[in-house]
């Protein structure tokens, strides 16, 4: 799934990396507790989650993922989406919740990805 | 000590804005040395974690990494509280943080076992009241 079709589906904003919306992305995590996306290993994985702080970002950075979903409508302060930026990650925002965003990716195609305990 | 490239940070434990920081700066060095995406993502995630542990458990530390040719060792040394019960604090779900850390996105007790299963070798060392080590090493 293209990280275009993330926004359209989640009719999300798109707060940096409005040139990179055709990258494809092939599995997703939904969380907010960093430890349990650190777990999580998978190419080109999008990251949904509440949390609005740096540590969002470099969790992120650090398992090379291409895009982080902010839900609930939350938007993160502009170090935070810099922070993204300059780590060449998408970063969107949905008034989505969690459960619903996820579901909606998830009908629309896009996979969980791998098991947590690999 | 033959070729090896050591990098060196201190870790800020009074502000947990920038906790992560020194993580973010080994991943992009071992980048521009030439290191598998694989070995990059294991070095760089057990170190965050560490990294982490370091600012919310024992008010920040030092970070120091050395690159060899075959190997990566990463040491995190702190003086915070010790670890009282190792083999408990390294069990999936063991956490002490408190829910200010929990609101934060840690503390799901999910770190050390992290940095044991992306590390080939994880050694920790640990003195109630004075301080903890832990050493990790990931073959290249
Ligand atoms: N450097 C340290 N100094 C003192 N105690 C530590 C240190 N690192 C870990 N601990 C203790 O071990 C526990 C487990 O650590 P671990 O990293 O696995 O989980 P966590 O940090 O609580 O949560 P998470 O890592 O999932 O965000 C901690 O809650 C803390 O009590
Ligand atoms: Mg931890």
């Amino acid at each position: 799934m293209k990280i275009s079709e993330i926004a359209s589906l989640l009719n999300a904003e798109v707060l940096c990396g409005n040139g990179e919306l055709d990258r494809e992305v092939k599995s997703a995590c939904g969380c907010d507790m960093m430890s349990d996306v650190l777990a999580f290993v998978k190419e080109q994985a999008v990251l949904i989650t509440g949390l609005c702080n740096p540590q969002v970002v470099r969790t992120a950075q650090m398992m090379d993922m291409v895009c982080i979903v902010f839900v609930r409508g939350k938007r993160p302060p502009k170090e935070v989406v810099e922070l993204a930026e300059k780590a060449d990650i998408v970063v969107l925002a949905t008034n989505e919740r969690m459960y619903v965003a996820c579901g909606m990716l998830y009908q629309s195609g896009l996979s969980g990805g791998g098991v947590v305990n690999g | 000590m033959a070729d090896c490239v050591r990098l060196r940070y201190v870790i800020d434990g009074e502000n947990f804005t920038s906790a992560g920081e020194a993580s973010v700066k080994v991943k992009r060095s071992l980048r521009q040395m030439g290191f598998s995406p694989e070995v990059i993502r294991k070095v760089s995630v057990a170190m965050y974690e560490g990294e982490i542990n370091m600012v919310i458990h024992a008010r920040g530390g030092v970070a120091t990494v050395d690159v060899y040719e075959d190997r990566i060792v990463i040491v995190l040394e702190d003086e915070g509280p010790g670890i009282p019960d190792i083999p408990l604090a390294m069990q999936a779900g063991y956490s002490t943080a408190p829910d200010n850390i929990r609101s934060l996105g840690f503390g799901a007790g999910m770190g050390l076992p992290n940095m044991k299963k992306y590390t080939d070798d994880m050694k920790i060392e640990s003195v109630v009241g004075k301080g903890t080590t832990i050493t990790m090493t990931v073959n290249v």
